[in-house]
């Protein structure tokens, strides 16, 4: 299924789908991991990186389904080893379906990274967890309300005692195999920034690999991130593509100013 | 414009409320993923024996951020 620079598989185990789970540090993460797949589990560190990760599988409807438990962090900025192993796999591990835990006591914060997941896919689950401690602190969650804003399902859970879980299972499976197919709503950043977005999505079109958003990328580049093009460089080297993003349309289509986009640009040109 | 203070005066124990980012680039959009946005409450809980750096409790995590990416934070009075 996948293979390469972002290895899902675990021997033996002929999954149906993938599952990944990311979210802010401390949101119960590798406890939903656990409630889903038991004693099923494999730990390991991510090629190359010092990052620790948990891969595991469970079964539901008749699917076999892997799962994959991310490093927490705040974003997907690739500021550091953990936030670019959850970028990476987000990105390029192709994930069926990507949920995101957030923590129902602080639901606000959490939703920075709801955000910057569904840039990236509209195949995404968000899991309320921790809705035994919201309401202990007198909170009310719209969960139905919410997932109306942000056009994807959210289940509330409180995974240390197993509750939401199934209905946790019933998501991932409806838009892992498209039953539900979520429509996030884009976040729009202002006219300047959307003709630039728009002009350099142009330009990518001939170069990017499928299944990779070019408004993601377009974003990236025009915010001088030039980790995203070595990563995709990586990615392309892993897959035995020959090309990368390097086509001369990019340099010759869009100028970047003076700060955004020049790393990448750089970075782009200096490739061999 | 009200000129703000810098988020690393601010005081143990006191709270304050995040007006403007002082910085561009990737220190700008790690401060916005970590919490700072501006119209947020801040307070700072601890400052390590050495003076640097602190932790912050913001949007409902504790948040630690070095001298320098503090300064770059502009606060007003709640
Ligand atoms: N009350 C309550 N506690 C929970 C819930 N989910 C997880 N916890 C607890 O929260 C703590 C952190 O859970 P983890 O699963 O380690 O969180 P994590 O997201 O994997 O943490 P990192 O990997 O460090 O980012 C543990 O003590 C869990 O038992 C929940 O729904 N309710
Ligand atoms: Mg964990």
């Amino acid at each position: 299924m996948i293979q390469g620079y972002y290895p899902a598989g675990i021997k033996g185990v002929d999954a149906d789908y993938v599952a990944v789970l990311a979210g802010n540090p401390n949101t119960g993460k590798s406890t939903v991991f656990n409630a889903l797949t038991g004693l099923n589990q494999h730990t390991g560190n991510w090629p190359g990186k010092t990052v620790a990760h948990a891969r595991g599988y469970y079964r539901h409807r008749g699917k076999t389904v892997i799962i994959v438990d991310l490093p927490g962090t705040y974003s997907l900025s690739a500021n550091s080893p953990e936030e670019e192993v959850a970028r990476d796999f987000i990105c390029f591990g192709q994930p069926d379906v990507t949920v995101v835990i957030a923590d129902a006591t602080c639901l606000e914060r959490n939703l920075n990274l709801v955000l910057q997941v569904l840039e990236i896919t509209p195949k995404a689950v968000v899991c309320l967890n921790l809705m035994d401690e919201a309401e202990k602190k007198g909170l009310r969650l719209d969960a139905e309300r919410l997932a109306d804003e942000l056009g994807i399902p959210v289940v509330p859970t409180a995974a240390h005692t197993g509750r939401g879980i199934k209905q946790l299972k019933d998501r991932i499976h409806a838009v892992a195999l498209n039953e539900i197919l979520p429509r996030p709503k884009p976040v729009t950043y202002g006219k300047e920034l959307e003709a630039a977005v728009q002009q350099l999505e142009a330009s990518l079109q001939s170069i990017y690999v499928d299944g990779i958003s070019r408004r993601w990328l377009a974003l990236r580049l025009l915010e001088g991130d030039p980790s995203v093009v070595e990563a995709i460089r990586q990615y392309n080297l892993a897959e035995g593509r020959q090309g990368g993003p390097c086509g001369s349309e990019y340099s010759a289509d869009y100028r970047p100013g003076r700060r955004t986009g020049a790393g990448a640009e750089k970075a782009i040109r200096g490739r061999a | 414009m009200t000129a703000g203070r810098s988020l690393a005066d601010l005081p143990v124990g006191a709270a304050s409320i995040v007006m403007e980012l002082r910085a561009v680039g990737s220190t700008r959009r790690r401060l916005l993923d970590l919490g700072f946005v501006p119209d947020t409450a801040v307070e700072a809980v601890r400052r390590s024996p050495m003076g640097d750096p602190t932790a912050y409790q913001i949007r409902g995590a504790v948040i630690a951020l070095r001298k320098e990416d503090a300064d770059a934070v502009l606060v007003r009075p709640i």
